[in-house]
């Protein structure tokens, strides 16, 4: 009984999570322009959109700055992380405290402080800008992944390698930072997707000529759903998920 | 070696640690000689752990000073000191193999690669790991990576070996082993081991010389018979082993030899004996003083009444078996004083006396041997 229950409670869950998807994955396919009708099965809309050259360069655009931000946002947050480890000093709860704070705030609240930050430089709005931002939002969910990947290791071990001879620079490359890579690395596939998938942020603070995808999708969606983005969007989804577990597998390996 | 460069190895002089407004550790006066097996000994939170990392330079005393080999370690980096731990936690690098543990001090030294790994080999066979070089810690027992602990330690060939309650995790029977083991690889490699425990037992069993701790203090240094049989105080006595405490007050001193003292409403001379460490503070008692006596379960002798003839009835102490509980080689008693205190004694079997079966309520006589009292002035 119990067991039906739980079984039962967690389908609806499930689906009420996932149906959304599942229709979209399967409308990707759909042999049809407009009707919601099923008319078989097609990859003609994966076709098309594969050989749009304008979806072309905003992707890539979009790439660029996921890769550079995220890149930037890993070096710094990881930096940060160490040292909220391996260092004491005053203010140190009250500064991880502000970190959290950012991952809790309002997008909305982020992308127009950034704007009027911007402006108010005379800094133009752009792929500078947009990248300054995307390392911004990016930098507190690295710190929050490899600082709790360090706290779940010895604090001893650190003192071990010392012990036995390491410089703090030996420790550093021989002992911290293998220890420290799953995390790393799963912080820049967050961070990656963070600033692939990012609308509200970005919309404030890129200039018209530098496009990416979420806001073009979302501008193409303003004129009516196509079977195209459909497939855009499943495409994305399907790149997400891969990446999501690419890092969930490295922060497993825990130990 | 022909011309020790000195006997003393480790010296602490007057060492302080605080963490904000605890003390961990207070004026800390100690020596310790090389080649030693030495276990600080105390009870939780004493600072065991405090004295150790100020020893590997992990931490920093807030003053005094502590010299290994006759150098000052101020400002001297964990990594430069002539010291090695084992920690409690076993602190093994998980991302490494067994054969890379132990092999990281000597790479760290820059050896040539066939040094570096005859070396760690010899250290791994020292401890039987040589098999499972290859596995990661994960795939070890608690046992085993111990071994591997100590096998990284020691392959450094440090002057003096760190071990903080490294046997704790360990079961019972597997703890009696490692005991032996380290008692053995202590006697081999000649290296002085400060080796910390909370467990008595095993600081007897193990040590030259055992430092008992307490509150930060030191309470006494000693040989472990010393520490077991001539304790400076009421802490130590207890804390080393089961002990009975008698008040009593000093009736007469003759300043040598003899004490005269009125104990549990009798008048009774204590003799001090050959055993030179009593003789501490012994002089120092005078008439009026109030004194505890002490006397180890195991020293203390019961009769019953028919064993003892009727006129020398006052020469024993009269007593009533509370409880008795047979433990396999001895039978312990609970019994009760007509001044209300109780004791344990604990009797032994023997040929002439197999027959150790007391009843609760049963009347009983206790004496002990002359001088293996311990008398310590009144502690409140
Ligand atoms: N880093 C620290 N910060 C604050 N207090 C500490 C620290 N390390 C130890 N202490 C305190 O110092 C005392 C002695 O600790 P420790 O040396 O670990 O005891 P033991 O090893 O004998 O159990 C304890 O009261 C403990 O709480
Ligand atoms: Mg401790």
């Amino acid at each position: 009984m119990n067991r039906v229950f739980k079984f039962s409670f967690m389908s609806v869950v499930y689906s009420f999570l996932y149906l959304p998807m599942i229709v979209l994955i399967v409308y990707s396919f759909n042999n049809s322009t407009y009707s919601l009708g099923w008319k078989g099965v097609t990859l003609s809309w994966y076709n098309e959109l594969f050989s749009d050259f304008s979806l072309w360069e905003v992707a890539l655009n979009s790439l660029t700055v996921a890769g550079i931000s995220a890149t930037f946002a890993t070096a710094l947050g990881s930096m940060s992380a160490v040292a909220f480890y391996r260092y004491s000093f005053r203010g140190k709860d009250f500064l991880y405290g502000l970190i959290y704070i950012l991952i809790m705030a309002p997008e909305i609240v982020m992308g127009i402080s950034f704007l009027i930050l911007f402006v108010s430089l005379n800094i133009p709005l752009g792929f500078f800008t947009l990248l300054l931002a995307h390392i911004t939002f990016c930098l507190p969910f690295v710190v929050v992944t490899v600082y709790s990947r360090m706290t779940g290791f010895d604090r001893n071990i650190i003192e071990a390698a010392k012990d036995l001879g390491a410089s703090e620079f030996e420790c550093f490359r021989l002992v911290i930072l293998p220890l420290l890579m799953p995390g790393v690395v799963a912080g820049w596939l967050l961070s990656f997707t963070l600033s692939m998938d990012d609308v509200i942020i970005s919309f404030f603070v890129t200039g018209p000529e530098f496009e990416i995808l979420p806001l073009k999708i979302y501008s193409l969606v303003r004129m009516g759903v196509k079977p195209e983005i459909n497939a855009l969007c499943t495409i994305l989804f399907g790149f997400t998920l891969a990446v999501v577990m690419i890092a969930q597998m490295l922060l497993k390996e825990k130990k | 070696m022909l011309l020790p460069m000195s006997d003393t190895i480790i010296e602490l002089r007057s060492v302080s640690k605080s963490f904000g407004s605890l003390m961990a550790l207070k004026n800390v006066e100690l020596r310790v000689e090389r080649g030693k097996f030495v276990t600080l000994l105390g009870p939780s939170g004493c600072g065991k752990t405090t004295l150790l990392r100020l020893l590997a330079g992990f931490d920093t005393p807030t003053s005094g000073e502590i010299f290994i080999n006759g150098r000052s370690m101020a400002s001297l980096p964990p990594e430069k000191r002539p010291v090695n731990t084992v920690f409690q936690s076993y602190a093994l690098f998980p991302h490494m193999t067994v054969f890379d543990n132990v092999a990281f001090g000597p790479k760290l030294k820059g050896l040539g690669r066939k040094e570096m790994e005859r070396q760690a080999l010899e250290a791994l066979e020292m401890v039987n790991l040589v098999d499972l070089a290859g596995r990661r810690p994960n795939q070890l027992s608690g046992g085993q990576q111990q071994r591997v602990a100590i096998a990284r330690a020691v392959v450094n060939k440090p002057l003096v070996l760190l071990l903080d309650e490294p046997l704790n995790a360990l079961d019972y029977k597997l703890r009696k082993a490692m005991q032996i083991e380290l008692k053995q690889l202590q006697r081999k490699l000649g290296i002085t081991f400060i080796f910390v425990t909370h467990d008595q037992e095993e600081a007897l069993s193990m040590s030259n010389q055992v430092v008992v701790m307490n509150h930060g203090c030191i309470e006494q240094v000693g040989e472990p018979r010393e520490i077991y049989e001539s304790p400076r105080n009421l802490f130590v006595a207890r804390f080393v082993g089961e002990i009975n405490v008698l008040d009593a007050e000093v009736l007469s001193s003759n300043g040598g030899g003899v004490l005269e003292v009125a104990l549990e409403g009798r008048k009774m001379k204590l003799h001090k004996t050959s055993n030179g460490h009593k003789a501490n503070g012994w002089k120092a008692f005078g008439p009026g003083d109030r004194v505890h006596v002490l006397v180890r379960p195991e020293d203390l002798r019961v009769y019953r009444r028919e064993d003892i003839e009727p006129e020398d009835a006052s020469d024993f102490f009269p007593a009533t078996v509370e409880e008795a509980i047979y433990k396999g080689a001895t039978v312990d008693l609970i019994v009760s004083l007509a001044s209300g205190g109780r004791l344990s004694a604990s009797q032994f079997f023997n040929e002439d006396d197999d027959q150790l079966e007391f009843y609760r309520g049963e009347q009983v006589f206790l004496d002990w041997v002359q001088g293996w009292e311990v008398v310590l002035p009144h502690e409140s």
